[in-house]
Parts: C-alpha cells; structure tokens; sequence
C-alpha cells in the first residue's frame, strides 16, 4: 500500500481525465436517446482538453506570455524552464472552437433526425427505419 | 447492450489507468513533451516576432498553417449547418403574433398581413411564449455593446495578453446571440443579416488565406509574413508580428459569423423568423 500513496498524488491528474472520458464513452455507447449521446461526446472532448492543457503545466512555471524587460532587445535572456510548455494550449484553444462547431453540425443533424421520425429515441428510429 | 457498454468502458479505463503509470509526473519540466520543440518556441518566440504571449505566435506563425485548416473547419460547420437545416416554407400554425403594447391583447393572424402595423402600436412576438421581460431587454441593451469592445480588444490585444482571434470571435458572437436571446430572433437578425453572416464566414477565411498567397506573391513562403515587410514598410520581425494580427483579424471574423449562423439556424430549425 505503501508505495501507491507516491503514485498517486504524481498521477492523480490523469486518473480524473479517464474517468470523466470513461462517462463520456459509457453515454455514447449506451445511452438511448441522440442528445444525451452528444452530450458525452462532449464529455470526452473536455476530458481530452484537460489532458493535453495538463501536459503543459510545468513546476515552477508561468503562463506562456514573456514577461516585459526580458527576450528580444534586453538583457535578461528567456529560459525555457520559466514558462509552462506553450504547444497544448495552441492545440486545445483551436480544439474546443472546433468541438462547438461539432456540436453545432450534431445539434442540426439531430433536428433533422427529429423533424423525419418525430422521436430522438435511437431504437424507436430503429424500428421506423425497419418497418419502412 | 448495458452489460457489454459497461464491459467496453471498465476495460477501456482500467488499460488506460494501467498506461499512466509510464506517463510523466503532474508538472515535471523535464517531461517529454516540454523537452522536444517548445523550449525552441519560448526562447525564440520574442526575436523571431516581438510577439510576447507565445500562444499566438505559434498558433498564428510558426503553426499558421495549422490554424488556416481550423478556421476552414469552423466555416464548414456553418455551412453545413446551414445546408441541412435552411428552409424557406413557412411553420405551421398562425403566421404572425402580434401584441397590442398598450393593452396587452393578443392578436394571431394566419396569414402575412400586406401591410405591417405600426411598430410603435403592434409589436411583433414570437407564437409561442414571450412574457414582457422589460428588465432582461435593458439590461442586455446596455451591455452589448461593452461585451462587443471586449471583444475587439481580445482581438487586438491578443499578442500582449491571453486573447486573440478565436476567442474574441466566440465573444462577440456570443454578443449577437445574447441580442436574440434577450430580443428576438428578428432583432438580431435586422442587426446581423443572414447574407453578412456567410459573407463574414467566408471572408475570414479568405483574409487568413490571403495574407499567407500575399506572401508568397512577394517571394516568401506561404503564410510566411516576414516576407510582407517591404508591402508594411518596417523590418521583418514587426512584419511577422502584423502578419499574425491581420489573421487574426480574419480568424476572428470566421468564428463571429459562424457561431451566429449556426446560433440562428439551430434556433429557428433553419426558418429563421422566430426562436429562442
């Protein structure tokens, strides 16, 4: 028991990840009813997020915006151990605007959806669908 | 299905759980992933651009290309979004509601009158439920335009501070649909018209691309804005830190115009006379 207490307190981030993913793919996978499958996606895509935002964070380090009075022109130079690695949070900022407009072309399919088999209940659509 | 979906997702987190335990600690600067190109772009960032918050550099520099693919995957969205739901028959039911402002009555007509009545007599509403929400209707009057200049400044102040075309964009379209909340659909669109909306969409992306051909036009690379210099009339490293605020101006149009259209066409399944 002994050894895991060091485990977990340098890996507990990653463990909330899973299992907020985990309930993001339980409702996409078992969930009936169409709206409550995107909600879980979205539930994974933000567990995604936090993943990646988390790789960056660094001990010790600030936000990626170079303080003033160092860098180009000055004297003090910019040391990479300063500033929280930069790269996830380019990848995630363009990410979470993409998983709106995932969410919004989702959204319009499933009014689509709705306007033909007047239901969102998947296996209600699987039946119509059958009987026609 | 729930035995096996529970089955699928226990055994999918407990190998997942079972990986992390070769990941890197929580906040370890020597961690893989700060080791392999992100030093290069946090010492370099300032001498190569003058662009301070690091966060812009690369996503509008040294990853533009990147970012020019999400902003054509934005305006996608809106277009698909607009091609599957658009639709120009009018609801069933009354075609307009009317409510007299002094009385309070109610007036449902089944067809377009020739005529509209006096605005100032006869306001239009929805035909469904629309309470008198004189409070929420200031209130939101007020503050749009203060939540638009916010924008604008994320906009432009995202090289010095976190912001930038993205998230400015997301801001004030969240300004134009906080007015159709807050209004009606009808409102918002008199302000922001269906044909801005695309034309905004499609112009944004347009703006990013074309920056990146008006480069190579002047013999650099794509999207290499240092080559924009002789055109800016300052040295290469202020040429590079123009070149990001001009995409990002473009970046931030695409995703005003997109979160809008995609707002008015889920609202109003794509008839776009009445909503939310």
């Amino acid at each position: 028991m002994e050894q895991y207490i060091p485990l977990f307190l340098t890996k507990y981030n990653y463990w909330v990840y899973i299992a907020l993913m985990m309930i993001g793919l339980w409702a996409m996978i078992a969930k009936n009813n169409l709206v409550k499958k995107i909600v879980g996606m979205n539930i994974f895509q933000t567990a995604i997020i936090l993943f990646y935002v988390s790789i960056g964070a660094k001990y010790g380090g600030t936000i990626p915006i170079i303080q003033h009075g160092s860098g180009h022109g000055h004297e003090a130079a910019v040391r990479a151990a300063d500033y929280i690695n930069p790269l996830p949070h380019v990848l995630m900022l363009t990410a979470i605007v993409v998983s709106v407009a995932t969410l919004g072309v989702a959204l319009a399919l499933v009014i689509k959806i709705h306007r033909r088999h007047r239901t969102l209940e998947e296996d209600e659509i699987l039946e119509q669908l059958r009987e026609s | 299905m729930k035995a096996l979906a529970l089955a699928i997702v226990v055994l999918v987190g407990g190998l997942l759980i079972s990986a992390t335990v070769d990941f890197p600690d929580w906040g370890d600067p020597a961690s893989p992933a700060a080791l392999h190109v992100s030093p290069r772009y946090i010492e370099k960032s300032m001498e190569e651009t003058s662009v301070p918050n690091i966060v812009t550099s690369v996503l509008a520099d040294y990853r533009g290309f990147d970012t020019m693919f999400e902003t054509t995957v934005v305006f996608t969205a809106g277009v698909a979004c607009f091609l599957l739901l658009r639709r120009r028959e009018p609801r069933p039911g009354p075609s307009r509601v009317y409510r007299h402002r002094a009385s309070g009555v109610i007036v449902e007509m089944s067809q377009a009158p020739d005529t509209e009545p006096a605005p100032e007599v006869f306001k239009r509403i929805d035909d469904d439920w629309t309470p008198h929400d004189l409070i929420v209707m200031n209130v939101c009057r007020l503050l749009i335009p203060f939540i638009q200049l916010f924008g604008l400044y994320v906009i432009a102040h995202g090289h010095h501070s976190p912001g930038g075309g993205f998230q400015g964009g997301v801001i004030l379209g969240a300004s134009v649909i906080l007015l159709a909340l807050s209004w009606d659909l009808r409102t918002a669109s008199l302000r922001m018209k269906e044909v801005a909306t695309g034309l905004m969409s499609a112009i944004g992306v347009f703006i990013y691309a074309g920056v990146g051909a008006l480069a190579l036009a002047m013999g650099g690379n794509f999207l290499d804005y240092a080559a924009l210099a002789p055109i800016l009339r300052v040295d290469p490293v202020a040429a590079r830190s123009l070149g990001i605020f001009f995409v990002e101006v473009g970046v931030g149009l695409a995703v005003m115009a997109t979160m809008v259209l995609i707002y008015k066409n889920l609202a109003s399944e794509g008839r776009l006379d009445q909503g939310l």
